[in-house]
């Protein structure tokens, strides 16, 4: 076991901390057994007993901004079903933080405090690419209205992240086709993109980040296209949580991300697998 | 049928109709995106390396490979041919597929032959074989160390490097799978 993996977690865990409690967040507990996971098309929540694992910590925060909570954060145990490989381990440790009345601009601005506060040799240079303009240089098409999934997956995973690895640094690709929209809401003004976006470090995939949809029509019509397309793939469909979409009707206009902090403390320790950072794996 | 998320290292798989490994197996997920299992694929009849990426809904077919106890029977112009210990039929491989394993097959010889679907993939011989040296360059008297090399012939014209000590008409024992001089087992 590698006592540095154990002791930068520490180090890593407590300048978090440190970071948002400095601006005011609030750090949160929220389930972790569920009774209606988060439906999505590629995420398959673990059964534990009559409840799941959670994948993310999301619709729970979305009840706590509706109730009123206006930044907070929570660093999160979540489990992914069948997600084993050098960068992947069914059970991690999320970092996951909301504002209010933010886009996700403004939390790429915080993202990029955030990496310079808890890493103190970490990318300086940041470049922000458009998946249009990525995919049109390294893959030759543009998927914003020409959105075909699989060709989507295969070059973004064959041609882009690699790409953006030969790049180096921290790349944020930004504007994703309306498709793989999954929880943001459609970029004002332009509807076959949706205001997300993805942070890379040396090719590694570390953050995703919404503006919110605060939709729930919307919201409902996209979780009841996507059982429809986990049944049609054979997967477990979930129910609707009502109390979830309510939430979305009644939260303020907010922007949030997710980072993976076992990837962040593998780059940070230089590493390219997750072992010496999950030690007990 | 293999699901991709069967897929790893080393298995075994078939595709348009060729026996193939896989050589390397990454699990790879894009944010939101679906599993992508992306294989370095050997074909083990061809010796070609290609990349190819499953996605987690496709399926792969299994690759039937066995593999039977045969024994050296003869050779027939560019082939060998061996008879089944167990059924008598013959199995014939052409010395291309042997290379140079073919310098090392010797009358009654049991081996192990690997078949797809009835045809030949590999050999496998016993670790080692006993062969005569046919021409070398005298030895010093007395001089027994291991260390100083020399080349060899063998009477099949395969060329070995030896201890300085070994002589024409000397049996020495050799590593098929390496295809180099493992010890002396008797002077000639």
């Amino acid at each position: 076991m590698r006592n540095d993996g154990v002791k930068r977690r520490d180090a890593l865990t407590r300048s978090v901390r440190a970071f948002f409690h400095e601006r005011d967040y609030v750090e949160v507990e929220t389930p972790i057994r569920l009774k209606i996971p988060c439906m999505e098309l590629h995420i398959d929540a673990e059964a534990s007993g009559d409840h799941f694992l959670r994948t993310s910590p999301e619709m729970f925060h979305k009840r706590l901004l509706a109730a009123g909570h206006e930044r907070i954060f929570e660093l999160a145990k979540c489990f992914r079903s069948g997600e084993r490989g050098p960068l992947h381990n069914p059970e991690y440790t999320m970092l996951e933080w909301y504002a209010a009345n933010a886009d996700y601009m403004d939390v790429l601005e915080l993202t990029k405090a955030l990496i310079a506060s808890v890493w103190c040799d970490g990318p300086s240079d940041w470049k922000i690419l458009a998946v249009s303009a990525a995919f049109m240089e390294f893959a030759g098409w543009d998927p914003a209205g020409n959105y075909d999934e699989d060709r989507f997956d295969v070059d973004l995973v064959e041609k882009v992240e690699p790409a953006l690895k030969a790049i180096g640094g921290a790349v944020v690709l930004k504007d994703y086709p309306i498709e793989a929209a999954a929880l943001s809401r459609p970029k004002p003004g332009e509807p076959l993109l949706a205001e997300r976006w993805e942070l890379y470090i040396d090719g590694v995939e570390l953050a995703n980040a919404y503006s919110e949809l605060t939709d729930p029509d919307e919201q409902r019509r996209r979780f009841v296209n996507c059982a429809a397309e986990r049944a049609a793939m054979g997967k477990a469909v979930y129910p609707i949580d009502e109390a979830f979409i309510q939430a979305v009707r009644e939260m303020p206009p907010a922007a949030g991300v997710a980072l993976g902090v076992d990837r962040l403390l593998m780059l940070m320790l230089g590493e390219s697998s997750l072992d010496p950072v999950l030690p007990f794996r | 049928m293999y699901s991709a998320s069967d897929l790893k290292k080393g298995l075994k798989i078939e595709i348009d109709g060729d026996p193939c490994m896989i050589t390397n197996f990454e699990f790879s997920k894009p944010g939101k995106g679906q599993a992508l299992y992306r294989c370095k694929i050997k074909n083990l009849v061809t010796g070609n390396t290609f990349d190819k990426t499953y996605r987690s809904v496709e399926k792969v077919n299994r690759c039937a490979l066995i593999s039977r106890d045969y024994t050296f029977s003869y050779i027939d112009g560019d082939n060998y041919v061996f008879s089944d210990n167990d059924t008598y039929e013959e199995a014939i491989l052409n010395k291309e597929l042997l290379g140079d394993l073919k310098y090392f097959i010797v009358d009654d010889m049991q081996v192990e032959i690997l078949f797809h679907n009835e045809r030949a993939l590999d050999i496998t011989l016993p670790n080692f074989v006993e062969m005569t040296i046919a021409e070398t360059e005298p030895g010093a008297r007395g001089d027994t160390a291991t260390n100083v090399m020399k080349p060899a012939k063998l009477e099949n014209g395969y060329e070995i490097n030896v201890p300085i000590f070994i002589n024409e008409g000397d049996v020495v024992r050799i590593d098929t799978r390496t295809g180099t001089y493992s010890d002396r087992v008797s002077k000639g």
